[in-house]
């Protein structure tokens, strides 16, 4: 009883969870080739020791060094960190505020807003996308508005750019940077405030000393859950983002579908996860180190 | 409870309607009687009708529906069964890896995801289709399943269960009577959560379809690609209509449940 509980799920992650990682690996390793599948070489058991000896002697670390060389594939990293690094940053600046207010209402009010927030999370990502294409485009709502009210005179490009992937980005993930703070906020002693004020504290003054420190964990958890998916986010950038906004995860999927070439697609994976593992473990760290603060 | 300061109203305010006027405007727009999705020219329900009209999309979104019931259910039984494991039976061999790759695919980039799986269907030979998208969206929804679960069986006492084996029961017979309905809500949530991620899910799904099985986000993206189209604003409607339905649905029920059990408490304490 216990081995099939433990067996059957683990038998079928370790199938198409850990081997397709081990296939992604040995696919990055081998070279680009006119065939079906498109790489070489593929193992031939039938050969016995020497085919597969002759397998192994094939893979060459030649797809990494080729992304190394090459301008497009470093910039679109690089490109990529930057983008998603900017966009924690202004979701945090736009989240907080939300979080810290849902936090001070009223408490019969509370469960409402938290629908509010999660419930745009429940709808389709793809359509919450596609809303801000008819906003952003230069016929668009924003556009239409400003023009009538006299900001500007001129209509303003922002679809297919850098900003719009930026609001995009913030708009899509603002659920995951509010629950944590809000989380955190909410199980804060409102006497400590009242107790800092009393002491002479401004408010403001509350706000860095007491506040902020108390929401620390709360808005780590936030940033790390934006800035993971979005450091490989496909959909945002090749909807909203236009031809001059490189990230890595359209990249792959250009070196893929259109390019066909497996192996620098592969490579270009396992790189990516790469540079994941850092703030996936930093991630790890801080919600163990909030379980045990909590316990 | 003071009331709120006004800095605090003005970002709920600005905030939700950050967060809520690009789908009004969707969902506005889908009753639009022009083609040009931003001018106004009166009310109507045609795109509606047009979309009735479009077999493929229709097909679409019945492979959609087919794919996410099957993958949810599936994530549901294989994601409790791995939380069931990873809460209550303590130490086996093999466990570090195991809630490894329960937590990892959460994490995962779903290009990543998807390539990784689309290679191993080519390298078994496995011809694309809806299968291959159902075993596909069944691994990383299982793991969103089995987060749900795990952290509904965490608080729960295992002394009721371990009283029900004192009493006789046999392990299946103490899981069915005692562990199941007292975490049904958490797995009736996660099937949730596996079906709305399956019905949602781009990248993954292109990467494991065939040319014969086209889910409706990719039916989506191939058209949305080539702009703005009053039908798609109407598709968008039904879609945030029937989760908006089926969501409130969900809160109201589980909000029952917990007042009912909160008083049957009270009665018998």
């Amino acid at each position: 009883m216990k081995r099939l509980l433990i067996g059957v799920p683990f038998v079928w992650l370790f199938v198409l969870f850990l081997v397709p990682f081990g296939i992604v690996l040995k696919i990055s390793l081998s070279d680009i080739d006119l065939a079906i599948p498109p790489y070489t070489p593929t193992l031939e058991v039938s050969d016995g020791w020497a085919g597969v000896a002759a397998f192994f002697s094939a893979l060459d670390l030649e797809n990494y060094i080729f992304l190394t060389s090459d301008d497009l594939y470093w910039k679109a990293y690089l490109s990529s960190l930057q983008i998603a690094s900017i966009s924690t940053f202004l979701t945090l600046l736009v989240g907080f505020p939300i979080a810290y207010a849902m936090a001070r209402a009223a408490e019969e009010w509370r469960p409402a807003l938290l629908m509010l927030v999660i419930l745009p999370f429940w709808t389709s990502f793809l359509i919450r996308v596609y809303a801000w294409i008819g906003i952003l485009s230069t016929e668009g709502f924003l556009n239409q508005f400003l023009l009538w009210t006299g900001v500007i005179s001129e209509p303003l490009t922002i679809l297919n750019t850098n900003t719009a992937v930026y609001i995009g980005i913030v708009y899509t993930y603002l659920p995951f940077m509010i629950l944590p703070i809000y989380a955190t906020l909410e199980k804060m002693d409102a006497s400590l405030l009242e107790a800092a004020e009393d002491l002479g504290c401004s408010r403001m003054q509350a706000f860095w000393l007491i506040t902020l420190p108390l929401a620390r964990p709360g808005v780590v958890a936030g940033c790390f859950l934006v800035f993971i998916p979005t450091l490989g986010e496909f959909v945002i950038p090749s909807l909203l983002g236009g031809s001059d906004t490189l990230m890595i995860g359209k990249v792959l999927w250009e070196e893929f579908f259109n390019n066909r070439d497996w192996p620098v697609a592969s490579a270009v994976a396992i790189i990516l996860l790469l540079i994941l593992i850092i703030p996936i473990i930093l991630f790890q760290r801080n919600q163990q180190i909030n379980k045990e603060a909590q316990q | 409870m003071k009331r709120l300061s006004a800095f605090n109203v003005v970002s709920l305010t600005l905030g939700f309607a950050f967060l809520y006027i690009p789908m009004l405007i969707l969902v506005i727009y889908s009753f639009n009687e022009s083609k040009l999705v931003t001018v106004w020219a009166g009310f109507s329900t045609k795109w509606y009708g047009e979309l009735l009209q479009n077999d493929a999309m229709i097909d679409a979104a019945w492979v959609t529906m087919k794919v996410a019931f099957f993958s949810s259910t599936l994530a549901t039984v294989l994601g409790t069964m791995a939380a069931y494991v990873l809460v209550r039976r303590g130490r086996f061999y093999g466990r570090t890896v195991f809630s490894g790759m329960i937590y990892a695919p959460l994490v995962m980039p779903e290009v990543i995801t998807g390539l990784s799986l689309l290679l191993l269907f080519i390298a078994i030979g496995m011809d694309r289709g809806v299968l291959t998208i159902v075993l596909a969206h069944t691994t990383f929804s299982m793991c969103y399943v089995s987060v749900v679960v795990s952290s509904r069986l965490i608080s729960f006492d295992d002394s009721l269960e371990e009283a029900a084996l004192d009493l006789g029961a046999s392990q299946f017979e103490a899981f069915r009577l005692v562990t199941l309905p007292i975490i049904a809500p958490a797995v009736i949530s996660g099937w949730l959560l596996a079906f709305t991620l399956s019905l949602d899910d781009l990248v993954i799904a292109s990467f494991a379809a065939g040319p014969s099985s086209t889910t409706l986000p990719i039916k989506i993206f191939s058209s949305v690609r080539l702009g703005v189209s009053p039908e798609i604003n109407a598709l968008s409607t039904i879609i945030i209509a029937i989760v908006t339905v089926g969501v409130l649905t969900a809160s109201i029920v589980s909000k029952r449940q917990i007042t009912r059990r909160l008083q049957e408490e009270a009665q018998a304490g």
